[in-house]
């Protein structure tokens, strides 16, 4: 369990985390978002003691970090810029984190098979691709058999397999009662590992709430229709109390109605649809929206056609079934 | 791949009840296996030796060969066998430096900190460290110089049983420690490896040996880390001295404290 509490870190006068006070449980994923620059990896680095608080405290299972006599065994995490020095071995990296807790060395090669490095278990980093470096932070992370997990943008450089490899691990590591906080700027992996998320921007807490409610809360879902006759079905529409909202592609999208209800209505006054699809927000568009205002760092506009993830690949459904 | 070979949640830490002594004994271990799985150091202290006693015993068989002391001053025998310490000590600098500046340049750092929570152990653990394996290496390299420079002298050198021959023999020994001490803890205040060479180098090996030469500060720049330290070479007082040997070492000392101080006062503070 990792505890916030009014937690505060100020570079200069522009805080980087402001008063961040949330819980992360154990026996769940909980994923750690923001935008850029939003304060995640500040937040970690406070979590690990490494960057000084301004004010308030963070608690790992009940203790400040530098409290925590051998805290490789509690906590385990997996920075952004925290490196292996590349002359030195894969075992031997984590040979000396080992030693510096008094982690028994057999854990240095259960780790290593587990994270799939055996075989490169004696050479030096230096020569790593980015997944196998990837590969042997993670590796350092678990020497403790620690009751946290706390990693920093873990699928960096992982191939799909990595990819899968690490959902798997952080679902298997949760599933066995441990606590695992995980930052990630990909919206669509964090929509498949995480049970819980916190979100940040600008340091300050924008939201700390299971997955399904975030993305319920947060983003917009709607049908659209596209239909050679609109006017007809429009009037039906508003009939029912239901708003069609013309889309610079052509289509029409209505907010809070149910498709089926919709395929009735077409078919009562003989409208042919071309398309009638539910169109429900991605995470990253629940996100988009609900950091809109906190985003740092922007890009200048561009005009671009809106785009909305479907909850399927796009199903075009025919006017034939529509209107049977 | 994905078999998990974690034990199970709330088990019994192996570390779970290490006191400040036994931290201190974990992080020594984990800092002696740091410094022997990379091969930087173990040349580092290959080219101080060999540099030391290469150039030292190149001195003294020259100036054996060609004896002749600046007059009016008395000869010295174990400071000329030492002469190669100019060229040695950068390889301590090095050595200093790198072994803090190393984990600011890949990031390591923030593992180091965050396995070792308490600054104070890590500090003390890596000075401990260094201090122990550039002293083991000093010891052999200091006997080394001393013995083959006094036979290069052919009959101008001194014997172990004369009066501070020991003792200088000693202090070129320790010399090597001190000065790497010196770098690591300069290398901890700046946290940039290429500006700490940057500055410790042409210092030790330049600025020094430039500023001794200028009339009016001569007297001053004796009292620098590594003048200071090699005035203890001298068996003789010479005439412009202006303290003895163990003065001068003391002096060294000073410098090293005051610089592994600043260290730790920057260490201590910043965020990592």
């Amino acid at each position: 369990m990792i505890e916030m509490c009014e937690l505060t870190k100020r570079y200069g006068d522009k805080p980087a985390v402001d008063s961040l006070s949330c819980t992360v449980r154990p026996g769940r994923v909980t994923g750690f978002l923001g935008p850029n620059g939003a304060g995640k990896s500040t937040t970690m680095r406070l979590i690990l003691g490494l960057d000084r608080p301004d004010g308030g405290r963070v608690l790992v299972d009940g203790k400040p970090y530098d409290r925590l006599p051998a805290p490789l065994t509690r906590i385990g995490a997996l920075l952004e810029a925290s490196a292996a020095q590349g002359g030195r071995s894969a075992r031997d990296h984590l040979l000396w984190l080992a030693r510096s807790n008094r982690i028994p060395d057999r854990r240095v090669d259960e780790v290593l098979r587990e994270v799939g490095l055996q075989d490169v278990a004696r050479k030096r980093s230096a020569g790593f691709s980015l997944g196998m470096g990837q590969r042997l932070g993670i590796a350092a992370a678990l020497l403790g058999d620690p009751s946290v997990v706390m990693f920093d943008e873990p699928v960096n450089g992982l191939d799909p397999e990595g990819i899968l490899w690490i959902r798997t691990l952080m679902k298997g590591l949760a599933a066995e009662g441990r606590t695992v906080f995980v930052s990630s700027h990909l919206m669509s992996e964090m929509a498949l590992t995480a049970d819980h998320l916190v979100v940040i921007g600008r340091g300050r807490l924008l939201a700390d709430v299971p997955m399904e409610e975030f993305i319920d809360r947060n983003a917009r879902s709607f049908v659209r229709i596209r239909t050679p006759r609109p006017e007809s079905l429009l009037d039906a529409l508003a009939v029912e109390g239901l708003t069609a909202v013309s889309a610079p592609d052509g289509t029409w999208e209505v907010e809070g109605a149910d498709p089926a209800r919709i395929a009735a209505l077409a078919a009562e006054r003989g409208v042919v649809l071309d398309e009638l699809s539910p169109q429900r927000a991605s995470l990253e568009e629940a996100f988009m929206q609900m950091t809109a205002d906190e985003v740092e760092y922007r890009g200048a506009p561009r005009a671009q056609p809106r785009e909305t993830t479907p909850e399927t690949a796009t199903t075009a459904t025919t006017a034939t079934e529509a209107t049977r | 791949m994905s078999t998990t070979v974690m034990t199970g949640v709330g088990r019994a830490a192996p570390g779970g009840e290490l006191g400040v002594a036994g931290q201190l004994s974990a992080a020594v271990n984990a800092e002696w296996t740091k410094i022997r799985t990379v091969r930087g150091p173990r040349w580092n202290l290959l080219a101080g030796l060999v540099a030391t006693v290469a150039l030292g015993a190149l001195l003294s068989y020259f100036m054996g060969r060609n004896y002749s002391p600046p007059a009016g001053a008395p000869f010295e025998p174990v400071r000329t066998a030492f002469g190669g310490l100019v060229l040695g000590q950068l390889a301590m600098v090095v050595l200093g430096v790198m072994l803090i500046g190393g984990e600011y340049t890949s990031g390591m750092i923030r593992l180091s900190l965050a396995a070792v929570p308490n600054r104070g152990v890590f500090y003390l653990a890596k000075a401990t460290v260094l201090g122990a394996v550039t002293l083991a290496v000093g010891l052999v390299t200091a006997f080394t110089a001393f013995f083959v420079g006094q036979a290069l002298l052919d009959g101008h050198g001194v014997s172990l049983g004369d009066p501070g021959v020991l003792r200088a023999v000693l202090v070129g020994a320790l010399y090597p420690t001190l000065i790497s001490l010196f770098a690591l803890g300069v290398a901890t205040m700046l946290r940039r490896q290429t500006l700490a060479l940057g500055i410790l180098i042409p210092f030790f090996f330049l600025v020094s040996t430039i500023l001794q030469a200028i009339p009016g500060v001569t007297r001053a720049t004796q009292f620098l880390p590594d003048q200071a330290g090699q005035r203890a070479l001298q068996i003789h007082h010479q005439t412009k001295d202006a303290f003895g040997p163990l003065t001068g070492l003391l002096i060294t000392v000073l410098w090293v404290a005051a610089s592994l101080l600043g260290g730790w006062l920057v260490l201590r503070r910043r965020d990592a």
